[in-house]
């Protein structure tokens, strides 16, 4: 099973790169992890320009001008875990909600008359609400309808995923948070997510059950930024030799200051965010990168082209969030604030006036089949 | 040090036997390589004319013998001749080589794997000889192989490393040693196959067949090293446009004026 | 007694074991494997494997290879 190497160690490591090492990891044609050290240090900034030049080139020859774009669905709110910077957390005082299977399907196919192909499920994690009979039974009727269903819920056994798998979900994100082991007990209170090491396996699992695509990933704003992204490549790396016919994302949810939510404990700005995407990049060339609504739209614009590849668009992130009123939504039940308020449309159009072509579409959940 | 299934190399340099004038210039072209490892086939003896032993030119003790299985046409005959190396060397290690076509003796990729998940099952340590395919090398590495083998250019040709841009991939990926395996027909080839990463490369017919053997074994074992030392040391990339030896700084650059 | 040895017929007298057998071709047994009716025969046992009219015997070398 995957070590995560010592935290501490980690951001030691990057903080002891020099201009020579970032120099030497521009220029390497692989970038192993120590020059992916060297790419996310601070010794690494003032070549940032250099980075997304390169970082730039990559992604086009790799993936060509294309933008997968995807939008959430929210099936549920409910959950078990107590979790510091979650809105979901189950302390907050917020108006439960789990679509049932019928307003799920709804929420799904009103993104579907909005143009979009590829969704992701989302959900809290409470076993009595979303479990893998309900997934199940989900992925069951949007299979035909849409090219890709993903999904990000509670971490599951391998034979759960293999069994969504063999209902239609291509690809599972599951993201560690944070994988400095001393915060991870500090801001994951209690319930099963307190379990660094499962959650940790999750990705593996995944794989190991025979699905499309993994994701990973680690939530900016509770610890070391760049120590987070070491230990990504780390993962990264893992899964790779692992299981070499699974795709990998890597997402970056970036927590900013914002009323009455909660105070991230670190400050990652957009540079910092950049220095990370790009480095990530040069370290792996295929990876796909996600940048969720959460950014802004400037942002957005600006980094079109430069690393991310896939976009989330037109996104709500309360369950029942799209759906007329007869289902009853509670603003304040959002998992985090959207940053890029823009339609599907409004996105697609920035894309295409960038010379990109933005894809809803590059597979078929129906022609998905066990290996064995 | 290059490790293959637990066994430590100093030499990344390995030999074959074959096409050598004599056992004894083989003998001291091999001692001349200094590699730790040497491959030999299996034939029936002639019965009417016992041919000298090769055994009593090298020593087991002194080097590993690695036994291939050349001549197998299919998994089946290779499983064979497999168990007869094993009770020959008294050893598990086997060069893996399924080759039907007898003109090209290029190997057949179904017939290796289906093999080397039988010989694994077996307790041997399977190196497959194996085209430059980056999935066959990966599904051979899962099937449990020790190392891989795949070939530089048909073998016997000296022709180099034409497929290097799968060789790359496989480096890339690889879980295992990677060996490059023939058609290496020159030192410099050696030296190219380990500049791109390559844990080790396998001559034979470039050694035999030279008009010193003995000096062109030494040859090869200083190219093996010095491509192995530039590949440790990093070597730049390579580009299609001139680009200034000194810094010109913030030249390349991408607008990232929309940053907050 | 008629034994296939490497492919062709061979007739031998006052053969009894493969140690009897590889004697009478003057090859040392440490030398060589011995397959007698495709089942390997380990050296140890080369005196207890009794050769019988009609068996089908291989006797397999290292020979130079690459």
């Amino acid at each position: 099973m995957f070590q995560s190497p010592d935290f501490k160690q980690l951001g030691k490591q990057i903080r002891c790169a020099t201009t020579v090492d970032v120099k030497q990891a521009l220029s390497t044609k692989r970038p192993d992890l120590n020059d992916l050290a060297a790419l996310i240090s601070p010794a690494a900034e003032p070549y940032l320009q250099q980075m997304a030049a390169r970082s730039s080139e990559i992604t086009l020859a790799r993936f060509g001008k294309t933008t997968q774009l995807y939008a959430p669905v929210y099936l549920s709110n409910y959950c078990t875990n107590r979790c510091v910077y979650c809105g979901f957390s189950a302390d907050n005082l917020i108006k439960r909600k789990c679509l049932t299977l019928e307003e799920a399907e709804k929420e799904a196919m009103i993104l579907h008359g909005r143009g979009f192909q590829h969704i992701l499920l989302v959900s809290g994690e409470a076993e009595n609400a979303v479990n893998v009979e309900y997934m199940e039974a989900i992925a069951l009727r949007l299979r035909d309808k849409f090219a890709a269903v993903s999904i990000e819920i509670q971490p599951m056994s391998t034979k759960h995923y293999h069994r969504l798998f063999l209902a239609g979900i291509t690809a599972v994100a599951v993201y560690q948070e944070t994988y400095d082991r001393d915060l991870y007990k500090k801001v994951h209170l209690s319930g099963k997510k307190r379990d660094y090491d499962y959650r940790l396996e999750t990705p593996a699992r995944v794989a190991e059950a025979g699905m499309r695509e993994v994701g990973i990933g680690a939530l900016l704003g509770l610890g070391d930024w760049r120590a987070e992204g070491l230990a990504i490549g780390h993962h990264l790396h893992w899964l790779r030799t692992k299981f070499w016919s699974t795709a990998f994302t890597v997402s970056f949810p970036r927590m900013r200051p914002a009323t009455g939510e909660f105070e991230p404990l670190e400050r990652v700005s957009e540079r910092n965010l950049s220095q990370l995407i790009f480095a990530l990049r040069l370290f792996d060339q295929d990876v796909g990168l996600i940048v969720s609504t959460r950014e802004e739209a400037r942002y957005r614009d600006g980094m079109l082209g430069l690393g991310p590849t896939r976009y989330s668009a037109g996104s709500c992130t309360a369950p029942g969030g799209y759906g007329d009123s007869d289902i009853d939504v509670d603003v304040d039940a959002e998992q985090f604030s959207v940053g890029d308020h823009r339609s599907l449309d409004e996105v697609s159009t920035m894309i295409r006036e960038k010379g990109f072509d933005p894809v809803c579409k590059d597979w078929d959940c129906g022609f998905q089949i066990a290996d064995n | 040090m290059l490790t293959i299934a637990g066994t430590e190399f100093k030499s990344r340099l390995f030999l074959g036997t074959g096409k050598f004038s004599s056992s004894s210039v083989m003998a001291d072209a091999i001692a001349a390589s200094e590699c730790q490892m040497v491959t030999v086939a299996l034939r029936r003896v002639n019965l009417d004319n016992p041919e000298d032993d090769i055994m009593k030119a090298l020593s087991v003790r002194e080097y590993i013998f690695l036994p291939n299985t050349s001549g197998a046409r299919n998994a089946n005959e290779a499983i064979r001749l497999a168990h007869l190396a094993r009770a020959a060397s008294g050893s598990s290690w086997l060069k893996l080589e399924v080759t039907p076509d007898p003109r090209t003796l290029l190997p057949d990729p179904v017939e290796t794997l289906l093999a080397t998940e039988k010989l694994v099952k077996d307790g041997f340590i399977v190196l497959p000889y194996m085209n430059a395919d980056p999935i066959l090398a990966l599904k051979l590495q899962d099937a449990g192989a020790a190392a891989v083998m795949p070939l530089g250019s048909p073998i016997g040709t000296n022709q180099g490393v034409l497929t290097d841009s799968m060789i790359a991939i496989i480096i890339e990926q690889a879980r295992v040693p990677v060996v490059v395996d023939a058609g290496i027909g020159a030192p410099s080839h050696a030296a190219y196959a380990m500049e791109m990463g390559a844990d080790a490369v396998l001559v034979n017919t470039a050694i035999s067949i030279a008009g010193d053997p003995v000096a062109m074994a030494a040859a090869f074992a200083k190219a093996v090293e010095a491509g192995r030392t530039a590949f440790v040391a990093g070597m730049g990339q390579r580009s299609k446009q001139a680009s200034a030896s000194s810094p010109a700084d913030g030249k390349l650059s991408s607008d990232l004026g929309f940053l907050a | 007694m008629n034994i296939t040895v490497n492919g062709s017929n061979k007739v031998f007298q006052d053969i009894f074991s493969v140690t009897d057998l590889l004697k009478t071709l003057q090859l040392p047994p440490e030398t060589v494997v011995v397959e007698l009716n495709t089942i390997i025969i380990q050296p140890d046992s080369y005196h207890s494997a009794k050769l019988v009219e009609g068996d089908q015997v291989e006797i397999i070398r290292f020979v130079g290879g690459g």
